[in-house]
């Protein structure tokens, strides 16, 4: 199903003028506060009439200026998870769920409740009012309220915003569940690099109400010239990587991707399965030699692809490793000093400690054991 | 004790006021739920003309009040002979009147209370129900609705009590007619002026306090149900 989005509205300080298309899959629209994300969303969700422009999913045309067709918002059937999960007060979290199901055109059978229930963990708390809950469930039960109504699409208003770094861990785990096992198409605005990268298929990067780029997570994040807006502290490559064994001895795994051999430390994941591996710029180090007496444990071959533009004392490098991307953030004077230019060899050095689990997403997530919960605590 | 037994005219005075409150009360409800939506929510022309409208019976003398009653609803009246012809309601020197006059007066406190909770309501509630599918009278019956419970309830008892102590414009709408439109105001009233009223003056006092308290104390416990199934801590 296909999201095609023409809009300009007048928003507070600047115009929002965004026009994109993208396909199924997890779609994040990215950018800092303020860039028109929500807006963006709540102009999908039928909250926000805009001035001007069409917004369609499928063949089924939701706004169009130009020919007055404006579809109220109880008749878009698109399930909205909210910042703060705006659950009903007044109802338990069984009747919040099924709240949708009252006005679901084919309502929701009877096993949907159970397999949403049971896809989010919320069977415990189903006979609770939303004031006993924590924060981490209030929102998994407004993802499961949203799922019951039947969207054709499902947005998320960065959900996971008013959450402190353990539940957000705790939720993560569910949306990409979400992803993986409902065919429903998901738009999630976030400006957490972090949460993107792992969750994302594509990207929307947006700025000042406009439409930056567009395109698969990876190739977004690997370019040079966006890192103003990706945000270059947080910045860095996704790299593709499948687990091909554990060290038990030195509690190690090892993953392999194309630009080569990575070690972490240890994984609770299966042999064999992929998974994606954020590696931030500024962990990443460059030699023009193989370097011996190295206590770093991934070095990683390649050569340079393209430098960032060159002012300011930092510059970015990309890399090409065995036809995978890296990045590095080195000093202009490091640059220099090695007489790095397009095309000439390297070797990329990264400590496996810098690699801990927050830099992976993927089917491990959902497989983890308790220990291995526990030894995150 | 004797003295404190109630005659049978004072008891039908009692009965008269309840029924005239009950009845001025839950005739106003849906009307007050209805103004008091439409002056939190609505945006029109006209809008503080309304809002001023509901709360002159507030400002102005209850004999003011009663007076334009009487020549609106009066049997001549240009409301009241269409009501009369039509549909055969009657108000004039009728307890229907009286309770016409009570809900007038309690009407503007019935709709400062609910408008005051609908304005507490948080419409992002609301645009999230309409995301679900429920459309606008289905977001106010079944989100809105059950948010202003409480404020109801406040409503009520404060217009009930307004139309438990209303002396001035019921009996300058409908006058003081034993068994028809003497409530208990009015009651203590024809006590106090004749000799030897002050027995039963202060048995009516009594009872007018114990109604006052039965009903706050019925306030409280309802209220206060209505908060615990809202979870407010």
């Amino acid at each position: 199903m296909t999201l095609a989005i023409d809009i300009r509205h007048r928003l507070g300080s600047f115009p929002l003028d965004a026009r994109f298309e993208t396909g199924s899959g997890l779609i994040a629209l990215f950018g800092r506060s303020g860039s028109g994300k929500t807006s963006i969303i709540n102009i999908i969700a039928g909250l926000i009439r805009p001035e001007q422009g069409r917004v369609t999913i499928g063949d089924t045309v939701l706004v169009d200026t130009a020919r007055g067709i404006f579809v109220p918002r109880h008749r878009r059937r698109i399930g909205y998870v909210f910042q703060e999960g705006r659950l009903f007060p007044h109802l338990t979290v069984r009747q919040n769920l099924l709240y949708g199901r009252w006005f679901a055109p084919q309502p929701a059978a009877r096993d949907d409740l159970d397999r949403v229930v049971d896809l989010l963990g919320i069977g415990s708390v189903l006979e609770r009012r939303p004031g006993r809950l924590s924060g981490g469930e209030k929102q998994r039960v407004a993802i499961g309220r949203a799922l019951l109504a039947s969207p054709r699409l499902l947005l998320m208003d960065e959900p996971l915003a008013s959450l402190d770094e353990a539940r957000k861990a705790e939720i993560l785990p569910y949306i990409e569940r979400l992803r993986d096992q409902t065919r429903v198409p998901i738009v999630y605005v976030s400006h957490s690099i972090a949460e993107v990268t792992r969750l994302a298929s594509t990207l929307v990067l947006l700025s000042e109400g406009k439409v930056a780029a567009v395109g698969p997570t990876a190739e977004i994040m690997h370019r040079l010239d966006l890192f103003p807006l990706t945000g270059r502290a947080e910045a860095g490559a996704v790299v593709e990587a499948r687990v091909e064994r554990h060290d038990e001895r030195f509690a190690l795994t090892e993953l392999r991707s194309r630009a080569g051999l990575w070690r972490l430390p240890r994984l609770d994941v299966p042999v064999g399965a992929r998974l994606r591996l954020r590696v931030r710029a500024r962990d990443v180090m460059l030699a023009k030699s193989a370097p011996t007496d190295l206590s770093a444990l991934n070095v990683l071959p390649g050569t340079v692809a393209d430098i960032s533009a060159r002012d300011g004392p930092i510059v970015e490098v990309r890399l090409d490793c065995g036809g995978e991307a890296l990045i590095a953030r080195l000093t202009r004077y490091s640059v220099d000093r090695l007489g790095l230019t397009a095309g000439t060899p390297v070797f990329a050095l990264v400590k496996s400690v810098a690699l801990d689990r927050r830099s992976l997403s993927g089917p491990m997530q959902a497989e983890r054991s308790a220990d291995a919960e526990a030894n995150d605590m | 004790m004797d003295w404190m037994t109630l005659s049978p005219e004072e008891w039908t005075a009692v009965r008269l006021s309840l029924k005239v409150a009950l009845v001025a009360t839950l005739v106003s409800l849906p009307f007050g739920v209805a103004v008091a939506t439409a002056l939190a929510r609505g945006r029109f022309w006209g809008h503080s003309l309304l809002n001023g409208f509901v709360l002159l019976p507030l400002i102005l003398p209850p004999v003011v009040t009663g007076y334009v009653l009487l020549i609106l609803f009066g049997r001549r009246g240009p409301v009241g002979s269409f009501l009369a012809d039509h549909l055969g309601i009657v108000f004039s020197f009728r307890w229907t009147g009286a309770a016409l006059a009570c809900g007038v007066m309690g009407f503007p406190l019935m709709v400062r209370a609910i408008r005051l909770s609908i304005e507490a309501v948080d419409m992002r509630l609301e645009e999230a129900a309409g995301t679900l599918g429920a459309s606008r009278a289905w977001v106010f019956l079944t989100v809105t609705l059950p948010l202003i419970v409480p404020g109801i309830i406040t409503g009520m008892i404060l217009c009930f009590a307004k139309a438990m102590g209303e002396f001035g414009a019921t009996i300058t709408f409908v006058s003081n007619i034993p068994g028809e439109t003497q409530t208990l105001p009015s009651a203590i009233y024809t006590f106090t002026q004749v000799p030897g009223g002050d027995a039963g003056a202060l048995r009516l006092t009594l009872v007018s306090v114990a109604i006052a308290m039965l009903a706050l104390l019925a306030s409280e416990l309802m209220a206060r149900s209505a908060n615990r199934r809202l979870d407010i801590e």
